[in-house]
């Protein structure tokens, strides 16, 4: 669609449910990949809840929107950085992350996880790396 | 330079629309250049039609239509978070069988390829939110 | 390559002004805006943190988001300055990017 390719950054720091944030986050990333750019999500702060795993909204009536997640990698977004310093603040470790792949094609179709776990000091590098940030 | 603009929250409950319209009218003051704002989240509900603040206060609605009509600015509001919210144009309003519109002047309903858009053709993209 | 940081919630009632600063790098700017501003006082609780930044980053008030919170220039922490409209655009010209911690 575009020659231009820029590095698109999409900043989850809300947690999902409580407020639309995430889910209208996901909408954007999903469109956005269309668009054949360099896309990463950054996953800190409270954004670390929106990729734990078991999520279950039946009573609450709300679409559990988390499985989407893990079709990211149909869209070629494959870089999901998440913090380890919001992780721990919040008893959280990668383990209760539900696991999110993608098929690298240029590794034969090789499955590599699209999580990331960084450091507070790399997360702040991936930011400054980006052309355009997209905070939610 | 061009600046492209993202409003994420709706008037008057939050100032995130006040200094979206703040910015943008000191950045067209400074010469530079503010091709598209893009209305997301209940940011879309600025576009509305039949907001009648009172006399004495700002309307918000209002100063984005005259800031876009005065430079020609795309006042674009995104269609899926306008669904939700119900906001329609007239073309909407007749696809999803509603007996109303209530989108303002100056401003258009379309997808989010358009704020993508904005982020690849403007120099930088400015978020107002909460 | 540098970026302008803006914040516009309370450091009173969110992490948000805390996390900005802990992901800043030296040459940023942190420019307060709407209920942000808040954290741009001295005496308060979060206003060590504020100045042990303030070396490194450039660290920026809204002055009319200040003026409309009734805080007088006189009660900014040292180092950080105030600016108008025009002057948030200049920050966000002069930075390669723009990112709003919500």
């Amino acid at each position: 669609m575009s020659e231009v390719v820029k590095k698109f950054l999409y900043v989850n720091r809300k947690a999902p449910y409580g407020t639309i944030y995430a889910l209208e986050a996901l909408e954007v990333v999903l469109i956005g990949a269309a668009f054949d750019q360099d896309v990463s999500m950054a996953f800190l702060d409270d954004g670390v809840f929106q990729l734990v795993k078991d999520q279950n909204t039946k009573e609450i009536g709300v679409k559990n929107f988390s499985p989407t997640f893990r079709a990211l990698g149909d869209y070629e977004v494959t870089k999901l950085y998440v913090e380890a310093e919001s992780l721990a603040e919040r008893g959280l470790t990668e383990d209760d992350l539900q696991e999110i792949v993608y098929e690298d094609e240029d590794d034969d179709w090789a499955e590599k996880p699209s999580i990331r776990i960084v450091s507070r000091d790399e997360m702040a590098a991936v930011m400054a790396d980006q052309d355009v940030i997209l905070s939610f | 330079m061009k600046f492209g603009i993202v409003v994420s929250e709706g008037p008057y409950t939050h100032q995130a629309s006040d200094t979206a319209y703040h910015f943008a009218k000191a950045a067209l003051e400074a010469g530079h250049e503010v091709p598209r704002v893009f209305f997301y989240h209940d940011g879309v509900n600025v576009g509305t039609r039949l907001s009648v603040p009172p006399q004495d206060e700002r309307n918000i609605q209002a100063n984005w239509t005259a800031l876009g009509k005065a430079h020609g600015i795309d006042l674009v509001i995104c269609i899926a978070a306008a669904q939700r919210r119900g906001l329609l144009d007239e073309n909407e309003a007749s696809r999803q069988g509603k007996d109303a519109n209530n989108i303002a002047e100056g401003f258009r309903i379309s997808g989010l390829g358009q704020l993508i858009e904005m982020g690849i053709q403007t120099d930088r993209l400015m978020t107002f939110g909460d | 390559m540098s970026t302008l940081h803006t914040v516009n919630k309370s450091p009173f009632s969110t992490q948000t002004l805390l996390s900005c600063l802990s992901h800043a790098q030296d040459g940023d700017a942190v420019l307060m805006i709407e209920d942000g501003v808040y954290g741009a006082a001295k005496g308060t609780g979060v206003a060590d943190a504020v100045a042990a930044k303030a070396g490194k980053v450039s660290i920026y008030v809204l002055q009319g988001d200040m003026a409309a919170r009734g805080i007088d220039a006189a009660r900014l922490i040292d180092g950080i300055s105030a600016v108008d409209y025009a002057g948030f655009v200049r920050l966000a010209a002069e930075h390669d990017r723009a990112q709003a911690w919500l």
